[in-house]
């Protein structure tokens, strides 16, 4: 969980995690549980400040009593719940999601999903060379960010950071249903005739790259990406008075990426089209 | 909230579907012309955000109209009601009923579900695209289950205008529907809705007692056959009484789930929150199923007595009407029994002159299956896309617009009425122990009489079957719809019940009867519901979005085969089905496996 100043004291809920004592403040998930007690449960919509969505299943536990799995990261936990997390039933559900989403979409620039898909034993392949994937060739429509709906899950995350949990401006959502559902502006215009306003936070939120900046893009097609030659320093924005913390990726003395601190009180991660991206006069020598 | 609306303006027919809904913009703020009071200040915003569940109905508007929604029109809409375009976009493409896209203004939808398809819908559709080549002004779709399964094959012919007209073909030949397409208006009658019950008349009947009997546009010939004797009796009882009765009387939901009503209903009353709203599930979309709208066309008042019924016992002030847009004529019938009721005092501020103030809206569904999950249909209400929700918290607690809400489905709210007046104990004689009343039962397929039957809890299939008139060769039966099982021909003892049902490893469901002989092609059919499911997942949740489609391509490979050959892919399709099971948000995703894999373990397909 994100660090942020400590609220009124809270009780604490008792409840069973994998036949232990479990006690955690009341309104935690069992995805805080599992992560205060040290347990590593995939998940890949989950999404620090914004509100759980549950759809990518990956991180289903079992809990005594329901019917189904459920979700750790959005169920909270109640005083006297038995939860198992590693058992075979939920580790089947989670091998097959990885299954069904290493087959659909690429997941190339996902972090951690490779090594989950080995712990899991995944085997993606096994739907034959005829399974249905995405397909879908990148949107390059402006000079700020490209859209790789080829590597997209579908978490919501951006459709929730630009509409009223981050950003206010609801240039995105869901549209179309089923296989068929893709994250789309209105009418599926260009980037450029649609509500967007270029601040970049559906940027921040996205698991897997299927959102990124135009530099980072145009870098990985070039294969100059590197990101263990990247260095992070953080700062504060110089364009307003607002305050906002900017974390500069820097590579090769270019910056190539800006992202801001999920900590920081004032901002969250969120940052304006300038903050994120209006770093060319940094590096403009000539 | 700063929205962005694009330049396209919408032509003045697209402006008036709109205004016809909305009444004409008060501010250039809201899409009226420009006036010097619009620069020095606006209204709008929250008054206007607060219609967002206009949204659905303004869709509805302009396709009605036109036929389909521009991005003119979308926008004005938008406007209209400060919902952003991004997301009216992605309500308007969710729904399977709309097109964001130029097409003819006349759609024909043909139905290729399990009962059309037995019965030949196949031949029907290539008959009637040659008939209806793309250029010829009629757009012809086939269609998931129109809930005219007694009379399939089935096509429903729509034309957009003012007023939108349409036509139902059904039993369908490729003449009739492509009159039907061509010229809804001059189309013959639909048969009245007793024709689908083969038992209408017999004075045992409780549920249908009146369907065939009663006038479905006539309040006082409702009165005269018993109307409104039970909402009289429930004003006698009081909320809390009521409540009882239907707690004593055992009555579990008829939507599938069997959800015990009273205790539903005790706990949304007793909910501090308020207000309380009462919603009726009517979006039967379940293949197989079309009691629901036999009730709704054969005898309309008594669902709207039985909703003012259940909005009193929960303290609901409004009940929503959740009805599925493929229902034309339980729609006009829904319409004019309320609005009669309204007229009447049966409905309004002051029901029957009891200080109670009740009234039924009705919101009418666009072609999507999930809708008919209880939170996928609040948010297909309040204008967001039909996605179900995560629960807890369940819809007793927060519901349709966050506030406590009981929903139940048509049937279950229609039994309400004779627990009244019959009383609990009476009612509770009926059936089994623990399976109490009467059950409506959709029966189609391979049988002389298809249609909507009524037995007492209890009776066994072969004797359902018989009274339905089953033909020799009888294969499998499919029981509880898509969602539900397949049962061999030869376990005909399997007693209707909730417990019987479960004990014999299969479902109830929502009663759906379908009966298959030996000409039906099994793998075709299990095909069929494997599409449906791809078809109609939201695609929220990755088990169901993407396990469907890998379902289907599996049932696709081994669709000739069998033995050996098809063990790996069937192997596949039982992991791929076990997390679905486990892993999906909702009941679609849950359910989408068990016809065909209960074909695979009781039917031996592909062995």
């Amino acid at each position: 969980m994100t660090a942020i100043p400590l609220g009124v004291p809270r009780r604490l809920v008792e409840f069973t995690l994998d036949g232990r004592e479990a006690r955690v403040p009341e309104g935690s998930t069992i995805l805080d549980a599992c992560r205060a007690a040290g347990k590593d449960i995939p998940t890949l919509c989950e999404g620090d400040t914004l509100r759980p969505k549950n759809a990518c299943r990956v991180c289903v536990v079992e809990v005594e009593g329901s019917r189904t799995l459920v979700p750790a990261c959005s169920r909270t936990a109640e005083p006297g719940m038995e939860v198992r997390t590693g058992t075979e039933r939920a580790r089947h559900s989670r091998k097959v999601v990885l299954e069904l989403l290493a087959s659909s979409v690429d997941l190339s620039t996902t972090p951690r999903v490779a090594g989950w898909l080995k712990e899991y034993e995944a085997k993606p392949d096994r739907f034959g060379p005829e399974a249905a994937r995405l397909n879908e060739e990148p949107r390059v429509d402006n000079e700020l960010y490209v859209r790789d709906y080829d590597k997209c899950i579908l978490c919501y995350k951006c459709v929730d950071a630009c509409g009223d949990q981050w950003q206010n401006t609801f240039a995105i959502s869901v549209a179309g249903r089923g296989f068929d559902a893709r994250i789309a502006v209105e009418h599926d215009a260009p980037l450029t005739d649609s509500a967007c306003v270029y601040c970049g936070n559906c940027i921040e939120v996205c698991p897997t790259g299927a959102l990124s900046f135009k530099s980072e893009f145009d870098m990985r097609a070039a294969g100059t990406w590197d990101e263990s030659a990247q260095t992070e320093t953080t700062t504060v924005c110089a364009y307003c008075g607002v305050g906002c913390n900017l974390t500069l990726h820097v590579q090769d003395n270019e910056i190539v990426k800006v992202t801001s601190p999920y900590d920081n009180p004032v901002t969250h991660g969120n940052l304006c089209i300038k903050g994120r991206f209006g770093y060319q006069h940094v590096q403009n020598r000539d | 909230m700063d929205l962005h609306f694009g330049d396209s303006k919408p032509t003045d027919d697209e402006r008036a579907a709109v205004d016809a809904l909305l009444g004409p913009p008060e501010s250039s703020w809201e899409g009226a012309d420009r006036s010097d009071a619009d620069l020095r200040w606006a209204r709008g915003g929250r008054a206007a955000r607060d219609r967002r569940d206009l949204l659905l109905p303004g869709l509805h508007a302009l396709n009605d109209r036109i036929g389909w929604i521009s991005e003119g029109a979308l926008d004005y809409l938008c406007r209209r009601l400060t919902v952003p375009p991004a997301e009216a976009y992605g309500v308007a493409t969710f729904y399977a009923l709309f097109s964001v896209r130029p097409r003819p203004a006349t759609v024909l939808h043909v139905c290729t579900d399990l009962a059309c398809a037995a019965a030949g819908a196949g031949g029907l559709c290539a008959g009637i695209e040659g008939r209806l080549r793309p250029g010829s002004g009629v757009s012809v779709q086939r269609s998931p289950c129109l809930g005219l399964c007694e009379r399939a094959p089935a096509a429903l012919a729509v034309k957009a205008g003012d007023p939108v007209r349409t036509a139902v073909s059904a039993p369908a030949t490729v003449e009739d529907a492509v009159l039907a397409a061509s010229a809804p208006d001059s189309a013959p009658a639909e048969p009245p809705a007793a024709m689908a019950v083969p038992q209408a008349g017999d004075p045992s009947l409780t549920l249908l007692r009146r369907v065939g009997v009663v006038d479905p546009s006539s309040l006082d010939d409702y009165r005269v056959h018993g109307g409104y004797t039970a909402l009289r009796r429930a004003f006698e009882l009081g909320p809390a009484g009521v409540i009882r009765e239907v707690t004593d009387s055992g009555l579990v939901g008829r939507g599938g789930a069997a959800f015990p009503t009273g205790r539903k209903w005790q706990a949304t009353a007793s909910q501090p929150d308020h207000p309380h709203y009462l919603v009726c599930n009517a979006d039967e979309s379940e293949p197989g199923t079309f009691k629901d709208r036999v009730l709704m066309e054969g005898d309309p008042y008594a669902l709207v007595e039985a909703m003012t019924i259940a909005g009193y016992a929960t303290g609901a002030h409004r009940g929503y009407l959740y009805l599925r847009g493929e229902y034309p004529r339980a729609l006009r019938r829904l319409e004019h029994a309320i609005a009669q009721a309204r007229a009447r005092g049966f409905l309004g501020d002051d029901v029957l002159g009891q200080g109670y103030a009740f009234d039924i809206e009705i919101r009418r569904g666009a072609g999507a299956y999930i809708c008919g999950e209880e939170t996928a249909l609040f948010n297909s209400i309040e204008g967001y896309r039909g996605e179900p929700r995560s629960k807890p918290p369940f819809p007793v607690e927060k519901g349709l617009f966050g506030k406590p809400t009981v929903e139940n489905n048509v049937e279950t709210l229609v039994n309400v009425l004779p627990i009244l007046t019959m009383g609990a104990p009476a009612y509770a004689a009926v059936g089994t122990a623990r399976s109490t009343g009467p059950k409506l039962y959709c029966v189609s397929g391979s049988v002389d009489r298809p249609g909507v039957y009524e037995l007492p809890f209890g009776a066994t299939l072969g004797e359902l079957l018989r009274l339905a008139g089953v033909r020799d060769g009888l294969r499998a039966v499919l029981l509880g719809g898509a969602a539900g099982g397949f049962v061999r021909a030869d376990e005909m003892d399997i007693p209707l019940t909730f417990e019987g049902t479960r004990e014999a490893g299969t479902t109830l469901g929502s009663g759906v009867v379908l009966a298959f002989d030996g000409t039906v092609p099994l793998p075709r059919l299990l095909l069929r519901i494997a599409e449906f499911f791809r078809d109609e997942s939201c695609g929220q949740c990755v088990p169901c979005r993407v396990g469907t489609v890998r379902q289907e391509e599996a049932l696709h490979r081994i669709a000739e085969r069998t033995g050996a050959a098809a063990a790996d892919d069937i192997a596949l399709l039982r992991e791929v089905g076990r997390a679905m099971r486990d892993a999906s948000i909702c009941g679609l995703g849950q359910t989408a496996w068990n016809a065909v894999e209960s074909a695979i373990d009781r039917l031996g397909a592909y062995a």
